[in-house]
């Protein structure tokens, strides 16, 4: 009697246990790697993201943010204030214009082994009656500067009202809606969010994210654990 | 029996923490940062001169040597540009060449400015 109560006992564990590892791999659609894979691009030239949100920040702020994730996962990352001044010297102001530059020319200039377009979304604070939040959304396309070839593509956003909890009332929401749309612009909250949307856009190791490069010591080990 | 439990609980509880630590895959950066993004946003938004610059990436670098660390790609090649901005053309040639040395993938960019700047310095 005693038995069956320990093994019934233990069978929620059990569950949790699976639970866990379901957790770890969590079934994607599979990305297709075969062009990355073939590529190994080591060097990342990230041109000035393309903005589509009418806040004149969000370029350079994602432009900023971009060059972290993507060096931690093992990649050479241009100088992203110098490119951008490189562009300058040429006449090149709008990053619209930048993205229309050839590969070959880029390559020539910079000797990078792939380019990285952003394409921003939405960068901002919306004030929406009952919750007023900053998101920032963002694409990104990557392209071998050798073939022409693009080699990946992705999308990421995040919000400032992830894992927010509707409490207070609705009074208490349209208060705190007001005063968080007065803090979030005071202190460059899209900046913040923006840095998560690089985060997950640009992290390898993110389902259907970038590979890692070559500096990283998990280079060419992506997806091994699912083989 | 108490203590068979007890061993039982143990071992769930240790394949648990495997478990664990096998999705976050905690590891090290693999470059000491400081507030180098934060300078180049900075930069961009134009709300502080090269010198503040300077200042805060020659600590990162500083931070950094002092405990084994390298530095993000990056960080001297920018540090170089600021020194370039108040007229020392010396110390934008040397962090440049130590841009390139730490991270020989910019060699073709970093030459290609390295020459621009030698060509102005000699028109001068």
């Amino acid at each position: 009697m005693k038995n069956t109560f320990l093994s019934l006992a233990r069978t929620p564990l059990l569950v949790v246990i699976l639970a866990l590892l379901g957790g770890c791999a969590t079934s994607h659609k599979a990305y297709d790697y075969t062009a990355f894979r073939e590529a190994r691009p080591a060097s990342i030239l990230v041109l000035p993201p393309v903005n589509e949100s009418p806040d004149i920040k969000a370029t350079h702020s994602m432009l900023a943010h971009a060059t972290a994730p993507l060096a931690e996962s093992g990649y050479y990352v241009f100088p992203v204030t110098l490119v951008d001044e490189t562009f300058k010297h040429n006449g090149l102001t709008a990053p619209a214009d930048i993205h229309e530059v050839a590969p070959a020319k880029l390559r020539e200039i910079f000797g990078a082994d792939a380019a990285l377009y952003i394409n921003v979304k939405q960068y901002g604070t919306s004030y929406k009656v009952i919750a007023s939040e900053t998101r920032v959304t963002a694409e990104a396309r990557l392209v071998d500067l050798r073939t022409g070839n693009q080699l990946w593509h992705g999308a990421a956003t995040a919000s400032s009202a992830e894992g927010d909890n509707n409490s207070g009332g609705l009074a208490g929401m349209l208060i705190k809606a007001v005063v968080r749309q007065i803090i979030e612009t005071i202190a460059e909250q899209g900046h913040v969010i923006a840095g998560q949307t690089s985060s997950r856009l640009l992290s390898a190791g993110m389902p259907n994210g970038i590979l890692h490069g070559p500096r990283s010591p998990q280079y060419q080990k992506d997806g091994q654990a699912l083989r | 029996m108490e203590s068979k439990n007890i061993r039982h609980g143990l071992l769930l509880a240790c394949a648990c923490s495997v478990l664990f630590s096998g999705c976050a895959q905690q590891r090290q950066p693999l470059y000491h940062w400081g507030n180098f993004q934060s300078v180049q946003y900075s930069h961009f938004k134009g709300d502080k001169g090269p010198e503040e610059g300077i200042i805060a990436l020659e600590k990162v670098r500083e931070e950094a040597r002092a405990n084994g660390r390298n530095v993000p790609p990056g960080l001297q090649a920018h540090l170089g540009m600021l020194y370039g901005l108040t007229g020392r053309t010396d110390l934008f040639e040397q962090n440049l060449l130590a841009e390139k040395q730490s991270f020989p993938e910019s060699s073709v960019y970093l030459d290609f400015l390295l020459k621009k700047n030698q060509k102005q310095e000699v028109a001068r």
